[in-house]
């Protein structure tokens, strides 16, 4: 299976009450499990289940990922920005395994 | 040689059968969410609540090329305070296998309510937007989005 490689773009600084836009990218085939690969064999289901992000360890936006989200999960959101921190990005595939990314954000 | 030849299916013929069998395979007709699946999925999710007219902006292609990645963008006007934001949002779709596409959980935190992702459609069909509030009242979108070549085969 491909790598699985999660990118997240946030801005490195940000005035205090702006609302900046998060974006952010897992390259994941997001295996529906209806699919057949070349020799006929149905391919497994294999998604990314889940996507969880945390500002300074508070949770801030959840999305919940069924079959019909396209591959390669691309998520856009605002966040209004209080203070600099740490963001936390979570996703979770089928079966549990997690791909984690981080980001800092300082206060122009 | 020539025998053998004569055995063989013809390449574009080949393709052909090639391409109707995966795609009745793929999506069996009596698998497909269907409005009626959609309208019981959005039962469920209201429980009889009230449906407020609070306005989504719900931008979507009109003609998507190919099914496998069509945009999705939706806003909603709100405060994002505590006593008053935007809950949870649902995308659901009425001619894929699963109604369900995806839930977005939002917090206060994020200051405003909107997000931008890619869906897949199997084919011509409605894409629902609904939104709970704080509030416990709803609101919805729908549009039309006619599919050229069908995705969720992956």
């Amino acid at each position: 299976m491909a790598k699985v490689k999660a990118r997240v773009k946030v801005q490195k600084k940000a005035s205090v009450g702006e609302v900046i836009e998060i974006k952010t990218l897992i390259s994941h085939p997001m295996h529906s499990g209806r699919a057949v690969d070349a020799n006929g064999k149905t391919i497994p289901r294999n998604i990314i289940k889940s996507f969880t992000v945390k500002f300074n360890g508070e949770p801030v936006f959840n999305m919940d990922l069924k079959p019909s989200v396209a591959s390669n999960p691309f998520v856009v959101f605002p966040f209004r920005v209080k203070e600099a921190g740490t963001f936390d990005f979570i996703w979770v595939e089928d079966g549990g395994k997690e791909y984690t990314a981080s980001k800092n954000m300082r206060i122009a | 040689m020539v025998a053998q030849k004569m055995k063989l299916i013809p390449r574009r013929e080949a393709m052909c059968l090639l391409t109707s069998a995966m795609a009745s395979s793929l999506f069996p007709l009596e698998s497909l969410a269907g409005p009626d699946k959609v309208a019981s999925r959005i039962a469920d999710i209201t429980n009889g609540k009230q449906f407020s007219d609070i306005d989504i902006y719900l931008d979507m292609p009109e003609i998507a090329e190919n099914g496998n990645q069509v945009k999705i963008v939706f806003e909603i006007e709100s405060p994002m305070s505590e006593v008053e934001h935007v809950k949870t949002v649902y995308v659901l779709a009425d001619g894929n296998p699963e109604p369900d596409v995806a839930k977005f959980n939002f917090t206060p935190a994020m200051g405003a309510c909107g997000a931008t992702t890619r869906m897949r459609l199997s084919k011509t069909q409605n894409v629902i937007v609904l939104a709970e509030m704080a509030n416990g009242l709803f609101a919805k979108a729908d549009t039309k989005v006619k599919v050229t070549i069908g995705g969720c085969g992956g």
